[in-house]
């Protein structure tokens, strides 16, 4: 049994810890959320690229580091749990995955080299309005390879050079990479719950399309694509949670309210209780879904419902009651507690709402267990 | 990360297979499979007990010389799967092999380890946990039970409560009160005893499920010698914390239905929209109940990893029980709220799954208290796994006969 880090995957998660506590500290972040010109920072984009870690599990071959999922799945961890404002998601855990599952020969030589660089960033554009896209409703649409739509909201689309985008082409639904930086492209930032990380209003009209993976099996592939974001993901979730937690418990050390400290109230006690116990079970199903996620095990569409469901819940947890235990200062803006409790809702809703994945989950539970 | 045993383990496992194939059908050969509780039960339990501890299979990581094994805490986990897996395994032992063996062999005189810890590791004699009263639940030390010192014996009167396995029990290690005048932590001793001795008196309790498989244990004038005392007088606390030390290692998982069963039963059912399992607010308690049994099951793995590295497991196994317990509950009613009217029902000719539900429905409030309640668990999460302070003791300075009792 071997079913936690291993010490070198340690040894990378304390460093990567090191080096955002370096580059990441809460004034970079509040950087972000404080400028609404600016979707990401730049200068910890180009010092995340410097470390390698946009190509962490890409192959040596086009530049990246080679490494294991279960790398990946520590450095998402301790970018979590610092809030990093960068779109690392969309452009790793979306573009290069999609890229190295799905892609040509061609479209990975052409964009996982240059996403290892840190001179591409992605994003995945499939919303198109509230609720959630069905095969009838898709209305972006190719033609003549020319893509048109409007895509509505696509995280980090204002700072992507690329997109995967869901498109029918000939009445099938299918995916499309799309180069942003070409004509007939419009790119409009969008005011979100989370400023620390970008949203735009995608507009295509006439823009380039190439088709990623098969033709007719967009839902599939969204689906697909999805179950991998949704494990590393649910690691920046743990590392989210599990900072909350820390906060929660060091603020309540600190704080006397009727003459002593309310860490010692049972009723405060028993809130943090609560979070460590969510926060255990989202690590056990995150543990499962990175190694579903590592060797490509036929468990990974139910390792990642469910320990995108276990993270979901965990952060939304931890980051709601964070605040109450931090009391009248927990909601102020200058308290870190609404950096956590705003990421929380953007990387629960990102990749489908909890309440999507328990479908999932449960159909893929009856499948199993047909009767 | 992965799932596998290391070559070390690889053949540990092979082995214990290897011993279990050929003695697990050899012990049913000679005892079938009686009913449980049954006196052929016990015999077989006993039975099997011995043949574990004539092969190091019994106690695994205790010395070879007190009769156990010499071995690894991940060989305990790995025999116990493979035990679990050939479908012999006996719940009578855990609690005196667990909990109040290793007390006596910290605390007991040579001469005493060397008549009790044997027999105990071969299954000739069963041991019980003396320590709940009815004044004394979650707050254990404020127990009432004196023992008063006459000669160099010590006369022990009163009662203790939810004493697992008292009527069958050969021997039990108990809490007692030898100082009101200190605190209340300060003036407690600890004893083992004779159980079978006519001054102790076993009553089974009628519990809320309606089962009877715990007792109150009372004392009348109970005689014990002075060499009977496990560690110092007035130090029985420090003793009983070496104890619980190993309770949660000893308390192991629920049994009852799971997702599986609910799922399964929602299959046959129907609802106002078709059946019961294609009705969304259940699809989402499925999917809740089923990440929570995930959970847990891959947070045991993360403790097995800690054992097989050789290290000391972490905190993340004190959440095992507020989960299991809590869902258990809450899985049996929304099992019951399914079948309707027909969920009333409780005899197991009529109700679905033999009425697993509508008994795991009236047992899981008393899983939720036993080994500690919620609140207690929370306590202990919060104060040892996150390091918040203790509850404010305003019975701590306070000699035991002058504190505060209600009922």
């Amino acid at each position: 049994m071997d079913f936690d880090y291993s010490d070198d995957q340690k040894f990378l998660k304390d460093e990567a810890r090191k080096f955002l506590a370096a580059r990441c500290a809460p004034s970079v972040v509040r950087g972000v959320l404080d400028d609404p010109a600016r979707s990401y920072d730049t200068g910890l984009w180009s010092a995340v690229a410097e470390q390698g870690w946009l190509g962490a599990a890409i192959p040596e071959q086009y530049n990246g580091l080679g490494l294991g999922r279960v790398e990946l799945c520590a450095i998402a961890e301790e970018l979590g749990r610092a809030v990093a404002p960068i779109p690392f998601a969309s452009t790793v855990y979306v573009l290069a995955e999609a890229v190295m599952a799905h892609g040509t020969d061609a479209q990975k030589a052409a964009i996982l080299p240059r996403i290892a660089a840190g001179e591409l960033i992605g994003c995945l554009a499939v919303s198109e309005g509230p609720g959630t896209v069905t095969p009838s409703a898709l209305s972006a649409k190719v033609e003549g390879g020319k893509l048109s739509g409007v895509k509505i909201p696509v995280t980090d689309g204002d700072a992507a050079g690329m997109a995967i985008v869901l498109a029918n082409e000939g009445g099938r639904p299918g995916l499309f990479l799309v180069d942003l930086k070409a004509s007939g492209v419009r790119a409009e930032t969008l005011e979100s719950l989370d400023p620390t990380r970008g949203v735009a209003r995608l507009t295509f009209e006439g823009a380039t399309a190439d088709r990623l993976g098969e033709a007719g099996q967009g839902f599939e592939l969204v689906q697909a694509i999805l179950d991998r974001a949704a494990v590393l993901l649910a690691f920046e979730q743990l590392g989210g949670a599990d900072r909350c937690l820390e906060m929660a418990r060091e603020y309540a050390l600190g704080r006397y309210a009727f003459g002593r400290v309310i860490a010692g109230y049972q009723a405060m006690k028993h809130k943090m209780a609560d979070m460590y116990v969510k926060n255990e079970v989202a690590r056990s199903n995150a543990y499962y879904g990175a190694w579903a996620l590592d060797v490509d095990a036929p468990e990974l569409p139910t390792a990642a419902a469910a320990a995108r469901i276990a993270a979901s819940d965990a952060f939304w947890f931890a980051s709601k009651e964070s605040v109450q235990v931090h009391g009248g200062m927990g909601f102020t803006w200058d308290v870190d507690c609404h950096l956590y409790y705003r990421r929380s809702r953007q990387l629960s809703l990102v990749a489908g709402s909890p309440k999507l994945w328990k479908e999932r989950l449960v159909s893929e539970l009856e499948k199993k267990n047909a009767a | 990360m992965d799932f596998n045993d290391s070559p070390e383990e690889a053949a540990y496992r092979e082995k214990a297979r290897a011993w279990l194939a050929e003695n697990a059908a050899a012990h049913r050969a000679a005892h079938g499979e009686p009913k449980p509780t049954t006196p052929e039960h016990m015999a077989a339990a006993k039975a099997w007990q011995a043949r574990k501890a004539g092969a190091g299979y019994a106690c695994i990581t205790w010395p070879a010389g007190v009769g156990g094994g010499g071995g690894t805490p991940i060989q305990s986990v790995i025999f116990g799967q493979e035990e679990a897996k050939a479908g012999v395994s006996y719940g009578y032992f855990t609690i005196g092999l667990g909990m109040c063996v290793p007390t006596v062999m910290a605390f007991a005189s040579d001469e005493t380890k060397q008549r009790f810890v044997s027999p105990a590791v071969k299954g000739e004699e069963i041991w019980c946990q003396l320590f709940s009263e009815p004044a004394g639940g979650s707050d254990v030390a404020a127990l009432r039970t004196r023992a008063v010192k006459d000669g160099s014996d010590w006369v022990i009167n009163g009662q203790k409560v939810w004493t697992t396995g008292a009527h069958y029990c050969d021997y039990g290690i108990v809490l007692v009160r030898t100082d009101v005048d200190a605190p209340k932590h300060k003036g407690l001793t600890m004893f083992w005893i004779d159980m079978r001795d006519a001054a102790v008196e076993c009553r089974p309790i009628h519990q809320m499920s309606g089962g009877r498989e715990f007792n109150e244990v009372y004392f009348t004038d109970l005689r014990v010698k002075d060499s009977q005392r496990l560690g110092a007088v007035g130090e029985g606390w420090k003793v009983a914390l070496v104890t619980l030390m190993n309770e949660r290692l000893a308390v192991g998982g629920s049994s009852g239905p799971d997702y599986r069963q609910v799922m399964e039963l929602a299959r046959g059912l129907s609802g106002p929209n078709g059946p019961a399992l294609k009705d969304n607010a259940f699809r989402e308690k499925l999917a809740d109940w089923y990440v929570n049994s995930q959970g847990l099951k891959y947070t045991r793995f993360r403790t097995m990893t800690a054992l097989s590295r050789g290290q000391t497991p972490g905190p993340e196994s004190s959440i095992g029980k507020i989960i299991a317990a809590n869902q258990m509950q809450e899985m049996a009613n929304t099992a019951v709220e399914a079948q309707g009217e027909y969920g009333i029902l409780t005899d197991p000719s009529l109700a679905p799954m033999e009425a697993a539900f509508q008994a795991s429905l009236m047992w899981a409030p008393g899983l939720r208290i036993a080994g500690g309640t919620d609140e207690i668990l929370k306590n202990i999460i919060a104060e040892r796994v996150l390091g918040l302070p203790g509850d404010v003791r305003v019975d701590k300075d306070v000699a035991f006969k002058d504190m505060p009792t209600g009922r």
